[in-house]
């Protein structure tokens, strides 16, 4: 016999009980469930057919798959701009991507420069370290002077007004930078001896892919070793933790937080060389889109998390080179015209079912 | 309770306020009979008024800032040059609203909707980008305003389907240019297997397509792929390489330039892609492009673009002049065409402008736009224009392939002349 309770608490046997823990399923989280696994069906089928279509062999999926990790390698070393800032100050710093472009293009005039003197063909490594040397101080100074003159007298507003201001900061930039050099888009010269491609253990890479993937590399490990070993980089986790308890251990938290847009800055200058030498064209308004795709990657990695960051830009490369020529099917026509909304797909995927971001926590964001 | 009850009162005459005020503004138009008496025949988008002593104002929307301005620029250079060289007409100066289509339909959308809330606009230069043509064209028909394109080449502006009735262009119809490109392909490249790329937008999908039929029904040519990226898209690896696996002979792109310059740039690196002639069109055909992508990048591809050996000799002795004295050496080719839609513009209105008593004139928009589109054996720049009721005032052209050399100059290479009715 079915127990019942006088109050009608409600049974836990029998059909009514059966009833009651159906009511309790989350709705929202049954139909994300589904939505989910129609779209991983989606992908599975898009996969079977192209490969049993064999268009492509194995060494363009290859090549595919290095395009993929060169350019997310360069929104990864975006990315961590981003989540340093938002480590600290818990700001997304839209302006992040016109600080890379400000590099990259001042840096444009010099190697216009040296390319027209020959000195870019004759002496290429002196060249891109020149090159590298500009760009990261100019977005170095762009992004002090970002924290000095928009941030810092905003600490204590409520977040959406930063917000607000990095996007508005992020449009002055553009505009002032296109009042500064003009609208056209310029081509960036490369050194000759970049032009092509190397037989790396059997694989062609291009040359200059080979130079981002390195240096990216370089770059995070260093910057890795540094927020690891270093004071600074102690101060910075722990500014990170906590401001107040920061400064009363006598943490300068001002100098942190300029340190901390600094190393972004730097990083960001670092990418818009290695950007510009990919894909030889610079204007006013090429760090538009990569911001925003880098700063996608950092929460997908988890913002806030300098790891996540990388590994969230090198997914996000990975899935733009990737997915339209692997899980499209092929009677899609034109599927490279797809390409941001198939990345941005799975992204949302991987959101559903890991809101915090990969590295992040997988609870649901508390406001 | 009183507070609220005063508020609601408030709130609901100022609601009858903004409605009163939305639908008066509705039912107003253009159609005010005043100034010297005269009744205006056009009952339907009414008369432009002109004062006495008021200038006559046309409207130009072109791409005149951003990567794609010097398209834009060169048009409106063209047309300032037809009204400087025409002084004025009917007694009246001649000013301009410059508007920026900045080559997208945003754009093309903003810039008619400014022009056509000016009831003294009487007509409009525009636009350069056929993506930004078909809002402005459908915005500028609505309200009556004669709009007359110099560099719009997309095939849907002109097809009976959906034709809006005040659009009309003096450049070339793509239909004309995609099958020149490919008899070019076929016939001088000896080309069989042919790839393309567009960017969505009517321009270079009209093209591609175009094209690929052409060569195809035509010329018994094989498309191998017919791929699409998307403006602003900077990474064209993945593209390249989903093509070079096919090898074709012919890679067409015939779109805008930053998308064109790193076409070719990461073309020229894509092992696949070495024995394949690299080709685009007029929206690429400007120094710009060759700046963007690098002279090494661009050396041997080919442009398609209207034929500028005009056979008359007013191009050479007298506009060229003119043009590089205030403006330098043009850095696109639509000029020519702008300067005659300027004209047939001016032509129509000195055509159908009503004087009134006081040295003022009554410009009907109906019969503006009729007379424009009876134009017929005009003698151009760019040759003898007759309207068709489609728009297409230039239905037989010569298109001129060009090829690009090592320093970065057009050299015409090929040239089509075809018409209208023999593509499909």
């Amino acid at each position: 016999m079915a127990v019942k309770s006088a109050v009608g608490e409600g049974t836990t046997t029998g059909i009514r009980g059966f009833r009651r823990a159906l009511l309790r399923l989350p709705i929202r989280k049954i139909i994300l469930v589904i939505l989910s696994v129609v779209l991983l069906a989606g992908l599975v089928v898009g996969t079977r057919a192209n490969l049993r279509a064999g268009i492509f062999t194995f060494e363009d999926y290859r090549s595919f798959a290095i395009d993929g990790i060169s350019q997310g390698s360069l929104y990864a070393v975006i990315a961590v701009g981003y989540t340093l800032v938002y480590g600290i100050l818990f700001l997304i710093n839209f302006a992040h991507g016109e600080v890379f472009m400000a590099g990259a293009f001042t840096s444009f005039f010099m190697a216009r420069t040296l390319s027209e003197t020959g000195f870019l063909d004759r002496n290429p490594v002196v060249s891109v370290v020149i090159l590298l040397i500009v760009s990261m101080v100019v977005s170095t100074i762009t992004a002090v002077l970002l924290e000095r003159i928009a941030y810092r007298r905003l600490r204590g507003a409520p977040r959406l007004i930063p917000l607000i201001t990095a996007i508005g900061a992020s449009l002055f930039l553009q505009n002032t930078f296109r009042g500064l050099y003009g609208a056209a888009t310029r081509g960036y010269p490369i050194p000759q001896s970049l032009r092509g491609r190397w037989d790396i253990f059997g694989v062609p890479i291009l040359k200059t892919q080979t130079l981002v993937i390195v240096g990216a590399a370089i770059l995070m490990s260093g910057l890795f070793l540094f927020i690891e070993r270093s004071k600074t980089g102690r101060a910075m986790r722990a500014v990170g933790e906590d401001k107040e308890i920061a400064s009363l251990m006598g943490i300068d938290v001002d100098r942190v937080i300029v340190q901390t847009f600094a190393i972004g800055g730097m990083l960001a200058g670092a990418a818009g060389v290695l950007w510009a030498m990919v894909f030889q064209q610079v204007d006013f308004f090429m760090g538009f889109i990569p911001g925003i795709k880098a700063f996608t990657a950092a929460v997908l990695g988890g913002i806030g998390n300098i790891v996540g960051a990388a590994l969230g830009g090198l997914l996000l490369g990975i899935f733009e080179a990737l997915a339209p020529n692997l899980f499209i099917p092929p009677s899609v026509p034109s599927p490279n015209q797809l390409k941001d909304a198939i990345a941005f797909t799975i992204l949302v995927l991987i959101l559903i079912f890991r809101p915090g971001g990969i590295l992040g926590s997988s609870e649901e964001e508390k406001a | 309770m009183f507070d609220k009850k005063r508020f609601s009162i408030i709130s609901l005459l100022a609601v009858l306020v903004l409605v009163g005020a939305g639908c008066a503004r509705d039912s107003g138009g253009g159609g005010a009979a005043g100034g010297g008496g005269e009744e205006c025949p056009d009952s339907e988008f009414g008369c432009v008024e002109v004062a006495s002593g008021d200038p006559i104002t046309l409207g130009t929307l072109l791409v005149i800032s951003g990567p794609n301005a010097s398209l834009g620029l060169d048009s409106q250079y063209g047309v300032q040059i037809a009204a400087d060289m025409r002084g004025d007409v009917l007694g009246h100066e001649i000013e301009f609203d410059h508007q920026d289509d900045g080559c997208l339909p945003e754009g093309g959308q903003t810039g008619a909707q400014a022009l056509v809330s000016d009831p003294a606009i009487v007509a409009v230069i525009g636009t350069s980008c056929s993506s930004a043509g078909v809002p402005a064209a459908e915005i500028t028909s609505e309200k009556g305003y004669l709009m007359v394109s110099p560099s719009n080449t997309a095939p849907d502006l002109t097809d009976p389907a959906t034709h809006q009735p005040f659009y009309a262009r003096t450049a070339h119809n793509d239909n004309i240019q995609g099958a020149a490109m490919a008899q070019f392909a076929a016939e001088n490249r000896k080309a069989t297997t042919a790839a393309t790329i567009h960017d969505g937008s009517p321009y270079a999908q009209g093209l591609a397509e175009v094209f690929a039929t052409v060569f195809e029904e035509q010329y018994g040519g094989q498309v191998t792929t017919e791929e699409a990226v998307q403006v602003g898209d900077k990474d064209f690896k993945p593209v390249l390489t989903s093509i070079a696996s096919k090898s074709p002979d012919y890679l067409y792109y015939p779109v805008f330039v930053p998308e064109g310059a790193g076409i070719t740039q990461q073309a020229r690196q894509t092992s696949g892609l070495s024995d394949t002639d690299l080709a685009g069109s007029d929206g690429m055909l400007t120094p710009d492009f060759v700046e963007a992508a690098g002279e090494e990048n661009t050396s041997g591809m080919f442009l398609s673009g209207p034929d500028l050996q005009f056979t008359n000799s007013f191009y050479e002795d007298e506009f060229l002049p003119a043009y590089k004295e205030d403006y330098g050496k043009p850095a696109s080719v639509f000029h020519a065409h702008a300067f005659d839609a300027t004209n047939m513009i001016f032509d129509a209105i000195e055509e159908v402008a009503i004087e009134t008593e006081d040295g003022g004139l009554l410009i009907p928009r109906t019969e503006l736009k009729d007379a424009f589109f009876d134009t017929s054996g005009y003698e151009g720049i760019i040759g003898t224009l007759t309207c068709n009721e489609d728009g297409d005032c230039n239905p037989q052209t010569t298109i001129a392939v060009n090829e690009v050399t090592p320093a970065g100059a057009f050299e015409p290479a090929f040239t089509a002349t075809l018409k209208l009715s023999e593509t499909e």
